[in-house]
């Protein structure tokens, strides 16, 4: 099984050179951590800036430099900042090519629901309706189940959705899973996790074909 | 021709009660601070708040929220305010919730006379309920509507007696589309500088958008999540 750096190690695998890349806020923002080696990857962060660097060093804090978490950051060199509709033109224009969210549920047609448990917590959207329903690449980290135990990979969303037939490919602490036409595709298993214990976990339609790998990370 | 003002209590002085505003900033991020604690210290009510967050319960327009002037928040995440969500789920604050990028675009549109534009961004969702769906080469799309408002309230760092602006590192975000947007719009800057020093191919927003001018003071600046990177001993 994967902890939360295992599944931003796994997602860091389907990074490629040149890759313009949205990571959302939680398990996403950590693929930052694991970027092959000899590639180059632009972060953009959609509160207006390409080139996302580190954390600052302690004391050179600048309020006026944050990430769409409202956390403190820095520039790289070659940093560009830009206002939020020049930033969300590059995410609906499709000029980034890779997002990693997370989400509360994934149905096995590829819809999302990240935003709102009606009468119970509202966060709003954010900045993740335009990006999902816009980018080509999506991928969603998250965990299998919620803290119940129940699937959080449905054969439809119970919650209100953020965006439908959009998710391209699913990490979670279990295993890599594809969204195709016929619903969840198994590709790759977390090590030392079986595949019982995945299709068991899984409440939408998973498709199983052959021997399935264990995840090399 | 007169843009400037002494201060932030002058500059809004006559935003009247039910007014529609426009606020600047992402987060704590370029939020325009003097002019919110003088619009907290006028009193004014019933205001409809156009912005993207709603501040953190005591700093930013989390100030408002808690003296009840906001009727109605227009924002895409508010998430870190524990009054914004108590407000808004016993019914006393109305909230309309909205795409980041529907937002930015919806006050760019207002700002360049464009009356509505058709984005992807919720379509499927209950933020397409109402809306108007059309196909474009295969893709569904819904209607939205340019945003004006009575009064855009902005921050920048260094703006001219002519209103030009220019913004410093992500404090840029939400502020130079709402300044397009509003019918009065109120800049206040870290320095008032003589037109001469702000070099004319680096002004983000041109004075045209901007009304209303004045140096604010005391900047707090407070950073919502303070994160550093360990430095090598």
């Amino acid at each position: 099984m994967l902890d939360k750096f295992g599944i931003a190690k796994r997602i860091s695998q389907e990074l490629k050179d040149g890759y313009y890349v949205n990571l959302g806020i939680g398990i996403p923002t950590l693929v930052a951590n694991y970027i092959p080696e000899g590639i180059t990857v632009i972060l953009q962060s959609e509160n207006g800036l390409l080139g996302m660097g580190p954390y600052p060093e302690e004391g050179s804090e600048d309020p006026d430099m944050i990430n769409a978490g409202k956390e403190t950051i820095t520039y790289i060199p070659g940093s560009a900042v830009f206002d939020s509709a020049d930033s969300f033109a590059m995410i609906r224009g499709k000029h980034i090519h890779f997002t990693v969210l997370g989400a509360m549920e994934v149905s096995e047609k590829g819809d999302i629901a990240s935003w709102k448990i009606p009468g119970k917590m509202v966060k709003g959207m954010g900045g993740a309706m335009d990006l999902v329903a816009s980018a080509e690449n999506i991928m969603v980290a998250m965990m299998h189940t919620n803290k119940e135990g129940e699937s959080k990979l449905l054969p439809e969303c119970n919650l209100p959705l953020t965006g439908v037939n959009c998710v391209r490919k699913i990490v979670t602490e279990l295993c890599v899973m594809d969204v195709t036409p016929d619903g969840f595709k198994l590709i790759e298993r977390a090590p030392g996790v079986s595949v019982e214990e995945i299709i068991a976990k899984t409440a939408g339609k998973l498709i199983v074909e052959g021997e399935i790998p264990e995840m090399v990370i | 021709m007169n843009k400037v003002f002494n201060n932030a209590d002058e500059a809004i002085s006559d935003i009247p009660d039910n007014a529609m505003l426009m606020l600047g900033g992402f987060g704590l991020c370029g939020i325009p601070e003097n002019s919110i604690a003088a619009l907290v210290r006028k009193g004014v009510k019933g205001l409809t708040c156009i912005s993207n967050n709603a501040g953190v319960d005591n700093f930013g327009i989390g100030l408002m929220l808690q003296t009840r002037q906001v009727k109605k928040m227009i924002s895409s995440y508010v998430g870190e305010n524990a009054e914004f969500e108590r407000q808004m789920l016993s019914g006393e604050l109305e909230v309309d919730l909205i795409p980041q990028g529907t937002l930015a675009e919806r006050c760019r549109a207002g700002g360049a006379g464009i009356p509505a534009f058709f984005t992807p961004a919720g379509y499927g969702t209950e933020v397409a309920i109402g809306k108007e769906v059309r196909e474009f080469n295969g893709k569904k799309y819904i209607m939205e509507l340019g945003l004006t408002a009575d009064f855009a309230i902005v921050k920048a760092w260094k703006g001219d007696r002519l209103g030009n602006l220019v913004y410093k590192g992500t404090a840029r975000n939400f502020n130079p589309l709402m300044a397009m947007a509003g019918k009065i719009t109120i800049a206040e800057v870290e320095e008032l500088v003589d037109p001469c020093e702000l070099d004319p191919n680096f002004i983000h927003t041109p004075g045209i958008f901007v009304q209303r001018i004045f140096q604010g003071v005391n900047y707090e600046k407070r950073i919502e999540k303070r994160t550093v990177r360990k430095t090598a001993q």
